[in-house]
C-alpha cells in the first residue's frame, strides 16, 4: 500500500464530501420551503407566495444541479478510491445505498423536471405534487445516507464470517443502528436551519435596501420562525446524539472533549490546545465537573479519557475538538439570533432593525459551516476506522498510486472552485434581482424558442457569440 | 421456488446500463452536436428538448454505480480502481456539462459563452471517457487477490480509442434522431443531416469495433465461432441475429429519414445500440470483470441480493412508470412557433 495514496484519497474524500454536503443540506431545506410556499399560495391565493416560489425555485435549480453532479462523484468514489472498504461493507450496506438511488434519486430527478419546467404543462395540483415529491425525495435520500453512515459509526445486525467477510443478520438492526434516529434528526434539522439562515440573509439583505418589500418581509418572518423553533430543537437533538456517542463511541467522545485521563468529575474544556504527542492539553480554560455533566448527564460520572485507548486507536484530537466547538458555537449564535428575531417580531418590526438585519446577513453562510464542522466531528472522530471497530481506514483504500490520486484531487479542487464560485455568483445575482417579477417573466409569449411557463423564463436574454 | 439471485441481478444491472446508454446517450448527443448548431437560438432549442429530463436520465448512471456496489461488490471493487483515470475524467466532464444546463441561463455574455462551451466539451469528453471505460472493460482487467493489480493506463490502447470514437458517433446518432423527433423547421432539417452523417459514422465505426474486437480478443472471437482462422457455424449461426438487428436498425434509420418520418429514426438508433450491446454481452458473458471474475464470483451474499430484490421489484416498475409519465408531460415538438404547450 502506498501511504501517500492513502493520505491523498482521504483528502480527496473529505474535500469532495465537504463540498457536496452543502448542496443536499440546502436543497433538503429549500425543497420543503418551496412545498410550503406553494401550498400557501394554493390555499391563500396570495400572489406574494407565488412570487416567492418562483424566486426561490430558480436558486433551488442552481443548487440542485450542483448537488447532483457532486453526488454522482460520491457514488463512484467508494469504488475508485475505497475498493477494499466497498468489497467488505457491501454485503451489509450495499442495499442501503442502492435503495437511496431507487427511492430518492429517481424521484427527485424525475419530478424536478416537472417542478422546474412544468409550471404551465400540468395543473396546479400536479405541480404541487411534483414539488412535494421532490421534497420527499430529498428527505428519503437523507434517510438512507445517514442510515449507511450510522452503521459505519456503530455497526449492528451483522456477523463476521471465518473468512473475514461480513453478513447481515438483521436488516432492521442494520438500517436502524443505535445512533441513526438521533443523527437523522440532527441532520434534517441542520438542513432546515442552514436553509432558513440563507433565506433570512437574502431577505434581510433586500430589506436593508427596501424595508417595504412584501415578499422579503414574509420570507424574513418565516426564517425567524425557523430560527426560533429549530435552533433550540437542534440543541436537544445534538445533545441526544452526543449521549449516544458517550455510550457507543467513547474514543470519539474523549476526542470531542479532549479528555486524556479517565476519571469522574471531568472538567469541561471551553478552549484548549490538545497535544497528541504529550497526551495533554495546553492553555486549557476549563470548568470543573461540567464535562461529566454535559457528556454523561451528571457531574460525578466517570468518563473515559484518550489514554485508556492504545495510541493507534485514537482519533485526531485537535481537529475533532475544534470542529465540535465551531459547530456548537455557531449553534448558540443561531439560538441567539432566533430569540432576538422572535422578540423583534413580537414587539416591533424586525425589518426596521438594521442591526438585526445585518446580523442575519452575516449569519447566512454559517449554517453550512456548522454542517461541515459537524461532519468533521462525525467522520474524523470515527478514525482510525471506516467501519468502527471492524475495518481500519488504512486497510480500506484502493490499490492506487499517489500520482493518479494527486492529479484527481487537484482536478477536483480546480473544478469545484470554478463551479462553486460561479454558482454562488449566479445565486447572489438572483438575490440582487429579488423576488419582484421582472418585466417579461411568466407573462410574455415564448421568446427565442424558450417555452412559456418555463419557470426560469426571467433568465437574461443576451445574444450569444458562436462558441 | 429458488430464484437464481445473481443471474436476476446480472440481468437488472445489464438493463440499467443499457437504459443509461440509451437515455443519457441522446442528451449527451445533444452536447456532441452543439458545435454544429448554426445560431444561439438553435442551441437553446436543442437544450430545451432535454432540459426537463436529462437529470432522470443520468440517474441511471448512479444506479449503475450504486447497483454494481450493492449486487456485485467485487466487480465494483475491481473495475473502478482499474478504470480510475477515465472514470474520474468522465465525472469531471459530467460536472461541467450538468451544471451548464442552469448556468447557461444565468450567465451574461462571457458566462453564457463559457457554459455553452462547457456543455459541448463536457458532453464530448464524458462520452470519450465512457468509451475508454468500455474499451478498457472489454480488454479485461488484471487482478491479484480480487483487487486491481495492473497499471494506471492499461485502458488506453488503440482498440479503446476506436471504441471511444464509436461511442461518440453513436451518442451523436441518438441525439440527432432525438432532435428529428422533437424539433421542427430549420433545426429539424439540420437534425436530419446530422442523423445521416452520424448514421454513416456509426455504420463504419461499428464495423471497425466489431472487427477489432474479434481481432484483438481471441476469447470473444471464439464465442462467435471464429478460431484459428476457421469458422464454426454451429457457434456463429445462432448469434447472427444480433448483427442482423444492427443492420436492420441502420436500414430503418435510412428508410425513415428518406421517408421523412419523425419518430422512427430514433427507434432505429435504439436498435443499433441494442445490437452492439448484445453483441458485446455475448462475447464476455458470464464475466463481469473480463476475464477474471464471473457474475457468480462477484455476486453479493444471497441474503443481501434477496433483500435488494424485495425492494427492487416494487421500486423499479414505479420508477419506469413515473419516468414514462414525465416523458409524456414533455411530449411533442419543442419549438418557438407551435406545439410544446398545448
Amino acid at each position: 500500500m502506498d501511504f501517500d495514496a492513502l493520505l491523498l484519497s482521504r483528502l480527496q474524500f473529505a474535500f469532495t464530501l465537504a463540498f457536496h454536503i452543502i448542496f443536499p443540506a440546502f436543497t433538503i431545506g429549500l425543497a420543503s420551503f418551496l412545498a410550503v410556499l406553494e401550498a400557501l399560495w394554493l390555499i391563500t391565493k396570495t400572489d406574494s407566495f407565488r412570487r416567492l416560489y418562483l424566486f426561490w425555485v430558480k436558486i433551488f435549480a442552481i443548487s440542485f444541479g450542483m448537488g447532483v453532479v457532486s453526488g454522482v462523484v460520491m457514488s463512484y468514489q467508494f469504488g475508485t478510491n475505497w475498493s477494499v472498504f466497498s468489497a467488505v461493507a457491501a454485503p451489509v450496506i450495499g442495499p442501503l445505498l442502492a435503495f437511496e438511488v431507487l427511492t430518492a434519486f429517481f424521484l427527485e430527478a424525475s419530478f424536478l423536471g416537472v417542478m422546474l419546467f412544468g409550471w404551465r404543462k400540468v395543473g396546479p395540483g400536479l405541480h404541487f405534487a411534483a414539488t412535494v415529491l421532490v421534497a420527499l425525495g430529498t428527505l428519503t435520500s437523507a434517510f438512507w445516507i445517514i442510515s449507511a453512515n450510522s452503521w459505519m459509526q456503530v455497526p449492528t445486525g451483522y456477523v463476521r464470517l471465518p473468512d473475514g467477510s461480513l453478513r447481515a443478520t438483521d436488516w432492521v438492526q442494520v438500517i436502524f443502528s443505535p445512533t441513526f434516529p438521533y443523527r437523522l434528526a440532527h441532520m434534517v434539522l441542520a438542513a432546515y436551519l442552514s436553509t432558513a439562515l440563507v433565506v433570512g440573509a437574502a431577505s434581510a439583505w433586500r430589506l436593508l435596501r427596501d424595508a417595504g418589500e412584501a415578499e422579503s418581509n414574509i420570507a424574513l418572518r418565516m426564517a425567524i420562525g425557523m430560527f426560533a423553533i429549530v435552533a433550540p430543537l437542534q440543541l436537544v437533538a445534538g445533545d441526544l446524539s452526543g449521549k449516544q456517542v458517550f455510550r457507543l463511541q467513547p474514543a470519539k467522545l474523549a476526542a470531542i472533549e479532549a479528555f486524556w485521563v479517565s476519571r469522574a468529575e471531568q472538567p469541561l474544556h471551553l478552549v484548549a490546545w490538545p497535544d497528541r504527542a504529550q497526551e495533554t492539553n495546553h492553555l486549557a480554560v476549563e470548568i470543573p465537573k461540567l464535562g461529566s455533566w454535559v457528556t454523561a448527564g451528571h457531574a460525578s460520572a466517570y468518563v473515559r479519557g484518550l489514554k485508556s485507548f492504545p495510541p493507534a486507536d485514537r482519533p485526531p484530537v485537535f481537529i475533532v475538538f475544534w470542529a465540535f466547538r465551531i459547530m456548537v458555537g455557531l449553534g448558540v449564535a443561531m439560538i441567539a439570533l432566533g430569540l432576538w428575531g422572535a422578540w423583534l417580531a413580537w414587539r416591533s418590526a424586525p425589518e426596521r432593525n438594521r442591526a438585526f438585519l445585518r446580523a442575519c446577513v452575516v449569519m447566512g453562510p454559517f449554517g453550512f459551516v456548522a454542517v461541515i464542522a459537524g461532519w468533521v466531528v462525525a467522520e474524523v472522530g470515527r478514525q482510525p476506522y471506516t467501519i468502527y471497530g471492524v475495518l481500519r481506514t488504512e486497510q480500506s483504500v484502493s490499490p492506487l498510486r499517489a500520482g493518479e490520486v494527486s492529479l484527481s484531487l487537484l482536478a477536483f479542487i480546480v473544478t469545484y472552485a470554478i463551479i462553486f464560485s460561479v454558482g454562488a455568483l449566479y445565486i447572489l445575482r438572483l438575490i440582487a434581482e429579488g423576488p419582484s417579477p421582472s418585466p417579461h417573466e411568466d407573462t410574455e409569449p415564448p421568446r427565442r424558442g424558450r417555452p412559456p411557463g418555463y419557470a426560469l423564463g426571467a433568465a437574461p436574454d443576451q445574444p450569444e457569440p458562436a462558441p | 421456488m429458488n430464484l437464481d439471485l445473481p443471474l436476476v441481478w446480472a440481468g437488472i444491472i445489464a438493463i440499467s446500463v443499457l437504459m443509461y446508454v440509451l437515455l443519457d446517450g441522446f442528451d449527451l448527443g445533444i452536447g456532441i452536436l452543439f458545435p454544429f448548431a448554426r445560431t444561439p437560438a438553435e442551441r437553446d432549442l436543442m437544450m430545451d428538448t432535454v432540459a426537463p429530463i436529462w437529470d432522470g436520465n443520468e440517474t441511471w448512471l448512479v444506479l449503475g454505480g450504486g447497483g454494481l456496489f450493492a449486487a456485485f461488490p467485487l466487480a465494483y471493487a475491481a473495475l473502478l480502481p482499474a478504470l480510475y483515470v477515465p472514470i474520474l475524467i468522465m465525472l469531471m466532464a459530467l460536472i461541467f456539462r450538468g451544471v451548464s444546463f442552469e448556468f447557461r441561463l444565468r450567465g451574461r455574455r462571457t458566462g453564457k459563452r463559457f457554459w455553452t462551451g462547457a456543455f459541448a466539451h463536457g458532453s464530448i469528453i464524458a462520452t470519450l471517457a465512457q468509451g475508454f471505460v468500455l474499451g478498457g472493460f472489454i480488454q479485461g482487467v488484471t487482478l491479484r487477490g480480487g483487487q486491481f493489480a495492473g497499471a494506471p493506463f492499461d485502458w488506453f490502447t488503440s482498440y479503446s480509442v476506436i471504441v471511444a470514437l464509436g461511442l461518440v458517433a453513436g451518442y451523436a446518432l441518438l441525439g440527432a434522431t432525438w432532435l428529428v423527433w422533437r424539433t421542427e423547421g430549420e433545426t429539424h432539417e439540420r437534425a436530419r443531416r446530422f442523423a445521416w452523417a452520424a448514421a454513416g459514422a456509426v455504420a463504419v465505426l461499428l464495423a471497425a469495433v466489431s472487427v477489432a474486437t474479434l481481432a484483438v480478443h481471441p476469447q470473444i472471437a471464439a464465442r462467435w465461432g471464429l478460431q484459428d482462422g476457421r469458422i464454426d457455424w454451429s457457434q456463429l449461426a445462432p448469434r447472427l441475429p444480433i448483427p442482423a438487428l444492427g443492420g436492420f436498425g441502420l436500414a430503418l434509420i435510412a428508410f425513415a429519414l428518406s421517408r421523412r418520418t419523425h419518430v422512427w429514426p430514433f427507434f432505429g438508433a435504439i436498435l443499433v445500440f441494442a445490437s452492439g450491446y448484445l453483441g458485446l454481452a455475448v462475447g464476455f458473458f458470464p464475466y463481469v470483470v473480463p476475464y477474471s471474475l464471473t457474475f457468480r464470483d462477484a455476486a453479493n451474499a444471497d441474503n443481501t441480493l434477496a433483500f435488494l430484490l424485495a425492494g427492487g421489484v416494487v421500486l423499479l416498475p414505479a420508477i419506469i412508470g413515473y419516468s414514462l409519465w414525465v416523458y409524456y408531460v414533455f411530449r411533442g415538438k419543442v419549438g418557438a412557433d407551435a406545439g410544446f404547450y398545448h
